[in-house]
Protein backbone atom coordinates (compact mmCIF):
# COMPACT_ATOMS: atom_id res chain seq x y z
CA UNK A 1 0.00 0.00 0.00
CA UNK A 2 1.01 3.29 -0.75
CA UNK A 3 3.14 5.99 1.78
CA UNK A 4 1.49 9.16 1.95
CA UNK A 5 3.65 12.10 2.10
CA UNK A 6 3.41 15.77 3.15
CA UNK A 7 3.99 18.13 0.08
CA UNK A 8 3.07 21.61 0.86
CA UNK A 9 2.80 23.50 4.66
CA UNK A 10 0.90 26.47 5.48
CA UNK A 11 0.57 28.33 9.21
CA UNK A 12 -0.97 31.43 10.19
CA UNK A 13 -0.64 33.76 12.83
CA UNK A 14 -2.12 32.47 16.08
CA UNK A 15 -4.21 35.14 18.10
CA UNK A 16 -7.16 37.58 18.68
CA UNK A 17 -7.56 37.66 14.86
CA UNK A 18 -10.46 40.77 14.13
CA UNK A 19 -9.27 41.54 11.03
CA UNK A 20 -10.47 38.11 9.30
CA UNK A 21 -13.60 35.74 8.84
CA UNK A 22 -12.62 31.93 9.11
CA UNK A 23 -12.23 31.82 5.46
CA UNK A 24 -10.36 34.10 5.21
CA UNK A 25 -7.81 32.83 7.65
CA UNK A 26 -7.87 29.58 5.91
CA UNK A 27 -7.36 31.18 2.44
CA UNK A 28 -3.89 32.70 4.12
CA UNK A 29 -2.34 28.89 4.67
CA UNK A 30 -3.79 27.63 1.89
CA UNK A 31 -1.88 30.08 -0.72
CA UNK A 32 1.90 29.11 1.31
CA UNK A 33 0.67 25.60 1.27
CA UNK A 34 0.27 26.10 -2.22
CA UNK A 35 3.17 27.54 -3.23
CA UNK A 36 5.02 25.58 -0.89
CA UNK A 37 3.98 22.45 -2.86
CA UNK A 38 3.74 23.94 -6.12
CA UNK A 39 1.61 23.15 -7.70
CA UNK A 40 -1.99 24.36 -8.73
CA UNK A 41 -5.05 24.46 -7.18
CA UNK A 42 -6.86 22.55 -10.04
CA UNK A 43 -3.96 19.07 -8.94
CA UNK A 44 -5.69 18.67 -5.42
CA UNK A 45 -8.59 15.98 -5.39
CA UNK A 46 -10.61 16.47 -2.10
CA UNK A 47 -10.09 18.79 0.37
CA UNK A 48 -11.17 18.32 4.35
CA UNK A 49 -12.14 20.25 7.08
CA UNK A 50 -11.00 19.91 10.55
CA UNK A 51 -12.91 22.59 12.91
CA UNK A 52 -15.77 22.47 16.24
CA UNK A 53 -18.92 23.74 14.56
CA UNK A 54 -20.12 25.54 17.72
CA UNK A 55 -17.46 28.71 17.39
CA UNK A 56 -18.76 29.48 14.11
CA UNK A 57 -21.96 31.27 13.07
CA UNK A 58 -22.00 29.79 9.78
CA UNK A 59 -23.18 26.32 9.68
CA UNK A 60 -21.34 23.38 7.59
CA UNK A 61 -18.06 25.18 7.82
CA UNK A 62 -16.93 23.12 4.82
CA UNK A 63 -18.66 24.47 2.39
CA UNK A 64 -18.24 28.11 2.50
CA UNK A 65 -13.98 26.81 2.37
CA UNK A 66 -14.77 24.99 -0.23
CA UNK A 67 -16.04 28.30 -2.18
CA UNK A 68 -13.31 30.57 -0.74
CA UNK A 69 -10.99 28.34 -1.77
CA UNK A 70 -11.85 28.16 -5.36
CA UNK A 71 -11.85 24.06 -4.80
CA UNK A 72 -15.41 23.82 -6.03
CA UNK A 73 -16.47 21.32 -7.29
CA UNK A 74 -14.12 19.08 -5.58
CA UNK A 75 -15.04 16.93 -2.56
CA UNK A 76 -14.98 18.24 0.80
CA UNK A 77 -16.26 16.96 3.95
CA UNK A 78 -15.71 18.11 8.01
CA UNK A 79 -14.41 16.03 10.84
CA UNK A 80 -15.10 16.85 14.27
CA UNK A 81 -13.38 15.33 17.41
CA UNK A 82 -13.42 18.83 19.29
CA UNK A 83 -9.30 20.05 20.31
CA UNK A 84 -8.08 16.90 17.71
CA UNK A 85 -10.39 17.74 14.67
CA UNK A 86 -7.24 18.77 12.75
CA UNK A 87 -5.82 15.35 13.39
CA UNK A 88 -9.05 13.84 12.67
CA UNK A 89 -9.25 15.30 8.95
CA UNK A 90 -5.46 14.88 8.25
CA UNK A 91 -6.51 10.75 9.00
CA UNK A 92 -9.34 10.73 6.55
CA UNK A 93 -7.56 12.54 4.12
CA UNK A 94 -4.60 9.49 4.61
CA UNK A 95 -7.34 7.19 4.72
CA UNK A 96 -8.69 8.17 1.57
CA UNK A 97 -4.90 8.31 -0.31
CA UNK A 98 -4.24 4.98 1.22
CA UNK A 99 -7.16 3.62 0.07
CA UNK A 100 -6.66 4.67 -3.61
CA UNK A 101 -10.06 7.13 -3.87
CA UNK A 102 -8.11 10.32 -4.04
CA UNK A 103 -3.86 11.25 -4.72
CA UNK A 104 -3.65 14.40 -3.47
CA UNK A 105 -5.63 16.25 -0.53
CA UNK A 106 -5.70 19.72 0.94
CA UNK A 107 -6.28 19.24 4.97
CA UNK A 108 -7.10 22.36 6.40
CA UNK A 109 -7.68 23.15 10.23
CA UNK A 110 -9.62 26.52 11.21
CA UNK A 111 -11.01 28.11 14.05
CA UNK A 112 -12.59 31.37 15.11
CA UNK A 113 -12.45 31.39 18.84
CA UNK A 114 -13.02 34.65 19.65
CA UNK A 115 -16.35 36.20 18.13
CA UNK A 116 -18.36 34.34 20.64
CA UNK A 117 -20.01 36.48 23.54
CA UNK A 118 -18.32 35.92 27.37
CA UNK A 119 -21.72 34.45 28.34
CA UNK A 120 -22.00 32.25 24.82
CA UNK A 121 -18.33 30.91 26.35
CA UNK A 122 -19.00 31.10 29.75
CA UNK A 123 -21.98 28.37 28.59
CA UNK A 124 -20.52 26.31 26.39
CA UNK A 125 -17.16 26.16 29.00
CA UNK A 126 -20.08 24.20 31.25
CA UNK A 127 -20.68 21.87 28.81
CA UNK A 128 -17.23 20.15 28.36
CA UNK A 129 -17.64 17.23 30.58
CA UNK A 130 -20.18 14.22 30.32
CA UNK A 131 -23.59 16.45 30.76
CA UNK A 132 -25.97 14.22 32.68
CA UNK A 133 -23.81 13.20 35.36
CA UNK A 134 -20.86 15.72 35.75
CA UNK A 135 -22.06 19.36 34.31
CA UNK A 136 -24.62 19.45 36.71
CA UNK A 137 -21.96 20.38 39.21
CA UNK A 138 -20.52 23.19 37.19
CA UNK A 139 -16.86 20.97 36.10
CA UNK A 140 -15.23 23.19 33.33
CA UNK A 141 -12.28 22.30 30.97
CA UNK A 142 -9.19 23.18 33.86
CA UNK A 143 -11.13 21.21 36.23
CA UNK A 144 -10.79 18.22 34.71
CA UNK A 145 -6.74 18.19 34.21
CA UNK A 146 -6.97 20.30 37.58
CA UNK A 147 -7.73 17.14 39.02
CA UNK A 148 -5.58 15.19 37.13
CA UNK A 149 -2.64 17.36 38.23
CA UNK A 150 -3.88 16.97 42.36
CA UNK A 151 -4.09 12.85 41.34
CA UNK A 152 -0.29 12.92 39.88
CA UNK A 153 1.11 15.23 42.43
CA UNK A 154 0.08 12.89 45.25
CA UNK A 155 0.39 9.44 43.57
CA UNK A 156 4.27 10.35 42.20
CA UNK A 157 5.41 13.95 44.31
CA UNK A 158 4.90 15.63 41.09
CA UNK A 159 5.46 19.27 42.23
CA UNK A 160 3.88 22.79 41.72
CA UNK A 161 7.27 24.35 40.00
CA UNK A 162 7.37 21.01 37.73
CA UNK A 163 4.14 21.76 36.14
CA UNK A 164 5.19 25.45 36.00
CA UNK A 165 8.24 24.66 34.18
CA UNK A 166 6.51 23.14 31.53
CA UNK A 167 4.63 26.60 30.86
CA UNK A 168 7.83 28.21 30.99
CA UNK A 169 9.80 26.08 28.48
CA UNK A 170 7.05 26.36 26.01
CA UNK A 171 6.97 30.59 26.53
CA UNK A 172 10.76 30.53 26.08
CA UNK A 173 9.89 28.94 22.66
CA UNK A 174 6.76 30.62 21.90
CA UNK A 175 8.97 33.79 22.39
CA UNK A 176 11.03 32.71 19.17
CA UNK A 177 7.74 31.78 16.98
CA UNK A 178 6.43 34.67 14.98
CA UNK A 179 3.32 32.57 14.75
CA UNK A 180 2.61 32.16 18.33
CA UNK A 181 0.10 34.25 20.34
CA UNK A 182 2.46 34.92 23.13
CA UNK A 183 5.75 35.77 22.25
CA UNK A 184 7.42 36.54 25.49
CA UNK A 185 9.63 34.57 28.06
CA UNK A 186 7.60 34.00 31.68
CA UNK A 187 9.14 32.72 34.88
CA UNK A 188 8.00 30.52 37.49
CA UNK A 189 7.52 33.31 40.20
CA UNK A 190 5.88 35.47 37.42
CA UNK A 191 3.84 32.54 36.90
CA UNK A 192 2.64 31.71 40.75
CA UNK A 193 1.71 35.45 40.90
CA UNK A 194 -1.35 35.36 38.27
CA UNK A 195 -4.54 34.77 39.45
CA UNK A 196 -6.23 31.04 40.34
CA UNK A 197 -8.40 29.37 38.09
CA UNK A 198 -9.03 25.76 39.10
CA UNK A 199 -6.67 24.79 42.13
CA UNK A 200 -3.78 23.89 41.68
CA UNK A 201 -3.47 25.94 38.12
CA UNK A 202 -3.18 29.59 37.75
CA UNK A 203 -3.50 31.62 34.58
CA UNK A 204 -0.32 30.19 33.36
CA UNK A 205 -1.11 26.56 33.45
CA UNK A 206 -3.54 27.19 30.97
CA UNK A 207 -3.66 27.40 27.09
CA UNK A 208 -5.85 30.61 25.96
CA UNK A 209 -8.39 30.38 23.27
CA UNK A 210 -7.35 31.77 19.56
CA UNK A 211 -8.14 31.81 16.11
CA UNK A 212 -6.24 30.91 13.63
CA UNK A 213 -5.31 28.23 11.00
CA UNK A 214 -2.80 25.41 9.68
CA UNK A 215 -2.74 23.20 6.61
CA UNK A 216 -1.04 20.10 4.55
CA UNK A 217 -1.32 18.92 1.24
CA UNK A 218 -0.79 15.36 1.49
CA UNK A 219 -0.13 13.13 -1.64
CA UNK A 220 0.67 9.29 -2.51
CA UNK A 221 3.74 7.76 -2.65
CA UNK A 222 4.57 8.34 -6.25
CA UNK A 223 3.04 11.91 -6.24
CA UNK A 224 4.77 12.89 -3.77
CA UNK A 225 8.36 11.97 -4.56
CA UNK A 226 7.60 13.43 -8.52
CA UNK A 227 6.18 16.83 -6.73
CA UNK A 228 8.21 17.61 -3.56
CA UNK A 229 12.27 17.17 -3.31
CA UNK A 230 11.66 17.15 0.69
CA UNK A 231 8.57 14.63 1.39
CA UNK A 232 7.58 14.04 4.89
CA UNK A 233 6.26 10.91 5.31
CA UNK A 234 3.29 9.93 7.37
CA UNK A 235 4.37 6.28 8.43
CA UNK A 236 2.68 5.49 12.02
CA UNK A 237 -1.24 7.11 12.24
CA UNK A 238 -3.33 6.28 15.22
CA UNK A 239 -5.91 6.91 17.01
CA UNK A 240 -8.11 5.95 20.19
CA UNK A 241 -10.48 6.66 22.44
CA UNK A 242 -11.48 6.45 26.26
CA UNK A 243 -14.46 7.28 28.13
CA UNK A 244 -15.94 10.32 28.19
CA UNK A 245 -16.41 10.60 31.74
CA UNK A 246 -13.92 10.47 34.40
CA UNK A 247 -15.87 8.59 36.61
CA UNK A 248 -15.35 5.52 33.65
CA UNK A 249 -11.62 5.56 33.29
CA UNK A 250 -8.93 3.24 34.29
CA UNK A 251 -7.03 5.92 36.90
CA UNK A 252 -6.56 9.82 36.44
CA UNK A 253 -2.85 10.37 36.03
CA UNK A 254 -2.91 10.04 32.42
CA UNK A 255 -4.60 9.50 29.70
CA UNK A 256 -5.65 5.86 28.30
CA UNK A 257 -6.45 6.94 25.14
CA UNK A 258 -2.56 8.52 24.37
CA UNK A 259 -0.92 5.20 25.65
CA UNK A 260 -3.19 3.16 22.84
CA UNK A 261 -2.54 5.65 20.36
CA UNK A 262 1.40 5.85 21.19
CA UNK A 263 1.62 2.03 21.10
CA UNK A 264 -0.14 1.68 17.76
CA UNK A 265 1.59 4.14 15.82
CA UNK A 266 5.17 3.31 17.11
CA UNK A 267 3.77 -0.44 15.72
CA UNK A 268 3.25 1.22 12.44
CA UNK A 269 5.59 2.92 12.09
CA UNK A 270 8.43 0.16 13.30
CA UNK A 271 10.32 2.99 15.52
CA UNK A 272 9.86 2.93 19.40
CA UNK A 273 9.74 6.39 21.66
CA UNK A 274 13.66 6.28 21.99
CA UNK A 275 13.81 7.18 17.99
CA UNK A 276 12.03 10.37 18.28
CA UNK A 277 13.74 13.58 17.75
CA UNK A 278 11.65 16.11 18.29
CA UNK A 279 7.53 16.00 19.49
CA UNK A 280 4.71 18.40 19.45
CA UNK A 281 2.06 17.47 22.65
CA UNK A 282 -1.16 18.54 23.66
CA UNK A 283 -0.45 20.73 26.16
CA UNK A 284 -3.92 22.30 26.81
CA UNK A 285 -2.63 22.86 30.05
CA UNK A 286 0.90 21.93 32.34
CA UNK A 287 0.04 18.96 33.28
CA UNK A 288 -1.35 17.71 29.98
CA UNK A 289 2.43 17.68 28.56
CA UNK A 290 4.04 15.86 31.93
CA UNK A 291 1.02 13.40 31.45
CA UNK A 292 2.39 12.99 27.31
CA UNK A 293 6.03 12.10 28.48
CA UNK A 294 4.54 9.18 30.16
CA UNK A 295 2.30 8.26 27.97
CA UNK A 296 4.15 8.12 24.73
CA UNK A 297 7.16 6.21 26.65
CA UNK A 298 9.44 9.36 26.43
CA UNK A 299 9.82 8.83 30.84
CA UNK A 300 8.65 6.50 33.03
CA UNK A 301 5.11 6.49 34.61
CA UNK A 302 4.86 9.39 37.42
CA UNK A 303 8.82 10.75 36.24
CA UNK A 304 7.13 13.58 33.74
CA UNK A 305 7.91 16.77 36.23
CA UNK A 306 11.27 15.83 37.18
CA UNK A 307 11.74 14.76 33.37
CA UNK A 308 10.85 18.65 32.46
CA UNK A 309 12.76 19.98 34.91
CA UNK A 310 16.25 18.29 33.92
CA UNK A 311 15.33 20.04 30.69
CA UNK A 312 15.07 17.05 28.66
CA UNK A 313 12.54 18.15 26.65
CA UNK A 314 14.59 21.50 25.39
CA UNK A 315 16.64 21.39 22.67
CA UNK A 316 19.48 19.30 23.19
CA UNK A 317 17.51 17.04 25.86
CA UNK A 318 16.25 13.41 25.22
CA UNK A 319 13.67 14.66 23.44
CA UNK A 320 12.75 18.17 22.34
CA UNK A 321 8.95 18.73 22.99
CA UNK A 322 6.81 21.83 22.02
CA UNK A 323 9.34 23.65 20.82
CA UNK A 324 7.25 25.63 18.55
CA UNK A 325 5.67 27.21 22.55
CA UNK A 326 2.50 24.59 22.54
CA UNK A 327 -1.01 25.30 22.71
CA UNK A 328 0.71 26.76 26.00
CA UNK A 329 2.46 29.96 23.94
CA UNK A 330 0.61 29.83 20.87
CA UNK A 331 -2.68 30.17 21.90
CA UNK A 332 -5.32 27.30 20.43
CA UNK A 333 -7.68 27.70 17.92
CA UNK A 334 -9.16 24.03 18.40
CA UNK A 335 -9.81 23.04 14.87
CA UNK A 336 -6.41 24.48 14.09
CA UNK A 337 -4.03 23.01 16.83
CA UNK A 338 -3.57 19.46 14.81
CA UNK A 339 -2.66 20.88 11.65
CA UNK A 340 -0.02 23.11 13.38
CA UNK A 341 1.38 20.49 15.28
CA UNK A 342 1.81 18.37 12.16
CA UNK A 343 3.11 21.84 10.25
CA UNK A 344 5.74 22.07 13.08
CA UNK A 345 7.06 18.39 12.52
CA UNK A 346 7.12 18.72 8.81
CA UNK A 347 9.40 22.15 9.34
CA UNK A 348 11.90 20.39 11.96
CA UNK A 349 12.25 17.20 9.71
CA UNK A 350 12.80 19.56 6.53
CA UNK A 351 15.23 21.55 8.55
CA UNK A 352 13.77 24.68 8.51
CA UNK A 353 12.89 25.62 12.53
CA UNK A 354 15.63 28.39 12.32
CA UNK A 355 16.79 28.77 15.63
CA UNK A 356 14.47 26.46 16.89
CA UNK A 357 15.96 23.33 15.12
CA UNK A 358 16.41 20.51 16.58
CA UNK A 359 19.74 19.05 15.61
CA UNK A 360 19.32 15.48 13.14
CA UNK A 361 15.86 15.43 13.61
CA UNK A 362 14.86 12.76 11.50
CA UNK A 363 11.78 11.14 12.87
CA UNK A 364 9.21 13.34 15.10
CA UNK A 365 5.84 12.73 16.26
CA UNK A 366 2.45 14.66 17.04
CA UNK A 367 -0.20 13.90 20.00
CA UNK A 368 -3.11 15.94 19.39
CA UNK A 369 -6.19 15.09 21.98
CA UNK A 370 -9.70 15.83 22.11
CA UNK A 371 -11.49 16.78 24.94
CA UNK A 372 -10.18 15.50 28.49
CA UNK A 373 -8.78 12.62 26.44
CA UNK A 374 -11.93 10.95 24.45
CA UNK A 375 -10.00 11.09 21.50
CA UNK A 376 -5.83 10.95 20.97
CA UNK A 377 -4.09 11.23 17.40
CA UNK A 378 -0.69 9.96 17.65
CA UNK A 379 1.27 10.20 14.32
CA UNK A 380 4.72 9.42 13.46
CA UNK A 381 6.45 11.57 10.50
CA UNK A 382 9.49 10.34 8.96
CA UNK A 383 12.12 12.48 6.47
CA UNK A 384 13.96 10.84 3.61
CA UNK B 1 -38.33 13.81 36.31
CA UNK B 2 -34.70 13.76 35.73
CA UNK B 3 -34.55 16.95 35.26
CA UNK B 4 -34.81 17.52 39.19
CA UNK B 5 -31.10 16.48 38.98
CA UNK B 6 -28.14 19.46 38.95
CA UNK B 7 -28.03 22.73 39.50
CA UNK B 8 -28.09 23.02 35.78
CA UNK B 9 -29.31 20.21 34.04
CA UNK B 10 -29.13 19.56 30.19
CA UNK B 11 -30.38 15.95 30.49
CA UNK B 12 -34.01 16.52 31.17
CA UNK B 13 -35.51 12.74 29.63
CA UNK B 14 -33.18 9.72 30.35
CA UNK B 15 -34.07 5.61 30.65
CA UNK B 16 -33.27 5.88 34.56
CA UNK B 17 -35.51 9.32 35.16
CA UNK B 18 -36.74 7.92 38.64
CA UNK B 19 -32.63 8.39 39.75
CA UNK B 20 -34.12 11.64 40.52
CA UNK B 21 -37.09 10.77 42.14
CA UNK B 22 -35.30 8.40 44.33
CA UNK B 23 -32.47 10.67 45.60
CA UNK B 24 -35.65 13.42 46.32
CA UNK B 25 -36.31 10.93 49.22
CA UNK B 26 -33.43 10.58 50.25
CA UNK B 27 -31.94 7.44 48.86
CA UNK B 28 -29.09 7.04 46.31
CA UNK B 29 -29.28 4.70 43.30
CA UNK B 30 -27.05 2.97 41.44
CA UNK B 31 -28.62 0.42 38.71
CA UNK B 32 -27.85 -3.91 38.51
CA UNK B 33 -28.24 -5.45 35.20
CA UNK B 34 -31.10 -8.26 35.74
CA UNK B 35 -28.81 -10.54 33.33
CA UNK B 36 -24.91 -10.43 34.36
CA UNK B 37 -25.92 -8.34 37.84
CA UNK B 38 -23.03 -5.83 36.96
CA UNK B 39 -23.69 -2.81 39.28
CA UNK B 40 -23.34 0.93 37.70
CA UNK B 41 -22.92 4.03 39.69
CA UNK B 42 -23.89 6.58 37.63
CA UNK B 43 -26.63 4.37 36.31
CA UNK B 44 -26.95 3.21 33.10
CA UNK B 45 -29.68 1.63 31.40
CA UNK B 46 -28.09 -0.61 29.30
CA UNK B 47 -25.62 -2.84 30.30
CA UNK B 48 -21.89 -2.06 29.62
CA UNK B 49 -20.82 -6.00 30.09
CA UNK B 50 -23.47 -7.90 28.52
CA UNK B 51 -25.27 -5.32 26.97
CA UNK B 52 -28.85 -6.41 28.36
CA UNK B 53 -31.09 -3.65 29.05
CA UNK B 54 -33.11 -5.48 31.97
CA UNK B 55 -31.97 -3.45 34.85
CA UNK B 56 -33.35 -2.71 38.09
CA UNK B 57 -31.92 0.21 40.54
CA UNK B 58 -30.13 -0.75 43.53
CA UNK B 59 -29.31 1.34 47.06
CA UNK B 60 -25.73 2.18 47.40
CA UNK B 61 -24.32 2.52 51.06
CA UNK B 62 -22.84 6.26 49.44
CA UNK B 63 -19.53 5.35 51.72
CA UNK B 64 -16.58 6.61 49.42
CA UNK B 65 -13.10 7.40 49.04
CA UNK B 66 -11.73 10.97 47.79
CA UNK B 67 -9.75 10.07 44.49
CA UNK B 68 -8.94 14.08 43.36
CA UNK B 69 -10.67 17.02 43.72
CA UNK B 70 -10.44 20.84 42.61
CA UNK B 71 -11.10 24.47 43.81
CA UNK B 72 -12.69 25.62 40.72
CA UNK B 73 -12.55 29.81 40.44
CA UNK B 74 -13.46 30.42 36.66
CA UNK B 75 -17.04 29.19 36.82
CA UNK B 76 -19.16 28.19 34.33
CA UNK B 77 -22.70 30.11 33.27
CA UNK B 78 -25.63 29.22 36.34
CA UNK B 79 -22.86 28.87 38.57
CA UNK B 80 -21.13 31.88 38.88
CA UNK B 81 -23.48 32.59 42.58
CA UNK B 82 -21.84 29.47 43.95
CA UNK B 83 -18.40 29.94 42.60
CA UNK B 84 -15.68 29.48 44.09
CA UNK B 85 -16.44 25.94 44.71
CA UNK B 86 -15.11 22.83 45.79
CA UNK B 87 -15.88 19.38 42.88
CA UNK B 88 -14.14 16.24 44.13
CA UNK B 89 -14.38 12.64 42.45
CA UNK B 90 -14.76 9.81 44.36
CA UNK B 91 -14.60 6.44 44.65
CA UNK B 92 -17.83 4.65 45.67
CA UNK B 93 -17.51 1.50 48.01
CA UNK B 94 -19.80 -0.75 45.96
CA UNK B 95 -18.63 0.36 42.42
CA UNK B 96 -18.25 3.49 40.51
CA UNK B 97 -17.28 6.98 41.22
CA UNK B 98 -19.14 9.86 41.83
CA UNK B 99 -18.58 14.01 40.27
CA UNK B 100 -19.97 15.85 43.24
CA UNK B 101 -19.37 19.07 45.87
CA UNK B 102 -18.07 19.23 49.38
CA UNK B 103 -20.89 20.11 51.65
CA UNK B 104 -21.30 21.39 54.99
CA UNK B 105 -19.99 19.53 57.38
CA UNK B 106 -16.58 19.41 55.95
CA UNK B 107 -13.62 22.33 56.36
CA UNK B 108 -11.99 23.19 53.32
CA UNK B 109 -8.58 22.57 54.74
CA UNK B 110 -9.75 19.14 56.20
CA UNK B 111 -9.73 17.84 52.53
CA UNK B 112 -7.16 15.33 51.18
CA UNK B 113 -6.78 12.69 48.88
CA UNK B 114 -7.72 9.03 50.15
CA UNK B 115 -10.04 10.62 53.12
CA UNK B 116 -13.61 8.91 53.47
CA UNK B 117 -16.83 10.33 53.12
CA UNK B 118 -20.40 9.72 52.66
CA UNK B 119 -22.45 10.78 49.55
CA UNK B 120 -25.25 12.47 50.65
CA UNK B 121 -28.78 13.46 48.76
CA UNK B 122 -29.29 16.71 48.76
CA UNK B 123 -31.69 19.49 47.73
CA UNK B 124 -31.49 23.08 46.83
CA UNK B 125 -33.68 24.80 49.18
CA UNK B 126 -33.27 28.31 47.62
CA UNK B 127 -34.72 27.46 44.77
CA UNK B 128 -38.01 27.26 43.65
CA UNK B 129 -38.40 24.74 41.29
CA UNK B 130 -37.19 21.27 42.41
CA UNK B 131 -33.58 20.81 42.66
CA UNK B 132 -31.88 17.67 43.82
CA UNK B 133 -27.95 16.54 43.80
CA UNK B 134 -25.58 15.18 46.52
CA UNK B 135 -22.76 16.06 48.05
CA UNK B 136 -19.53 14.82 49.95
CA UNK B 137 -20.09 14.56 53.77
CA UNK B 138 -17.90 13.27 57.14
CA UNK B 139 -19.02 10.01 57.22
CA UNK B 140 -21.91 9.11 59.58
CA UNK B 141 -23.88 11.95 58.13
CA UNK B 142 -27.27 11.18 57.14
CA UNK B 143 -29.95 12.50 55.07
CA UNK B 144 -32.23 15.06 56.70
CA UNK B 145 -36.14 14.95 55.55
CA UNK B 146 -36.69 18.79 55.05
CA UNK B 147 -39.80 20.73 53.98
CA UNK B 148 -39.05 20.97 50.57
CA UNK B 149 -38.28 17.18 50.33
Amino acid sequence: MTRVGIIGIGHGVFGRRSDATVQELAFEVFRQAVEDAGIERKDIDASVIGSVPEYHKQRSLAGVIQEYLGLYPKPTWLTEVACASGSAALRTAWMAIKAGVHDIVLVMGCQKMTELSTPEILALMGRVGEVQWESGFGTTFPAYYAMFAKRHMHEFGTTREHLLDVAVKNHYYGARNPNALFQKEITVEKAMASEDVATPFQVYDCCANADGAACVIVANEEKAKAISDKPIWLDGMACATASMSVLRRPHLVGLPSAEEAGKAAYEMAGIGPDDVKVADVHDCFTIAEIMAYEDLGFCKKGEGGPFVADRQTYVGGKVAVNVDGGLKAKGHPIGATGLSMTYEIAKQLRGEAGERQVPDADIGLTHNVGGIGQYCFVQVMKRD
Amino acid sequence: MFKWFGKVNYTPYTKVNDFAQYLKDGRLMGTRCKKCQATSFPPRADCEECMSDEFEFIEMSGKAQLHTFTKIVAAPTGFEDVAPYIVGVVDLAEAGRAVAWFGETIDEDEIEIGMDLQIVPQIFDELEDIKVYYSFEKPGTTWVKTDSS
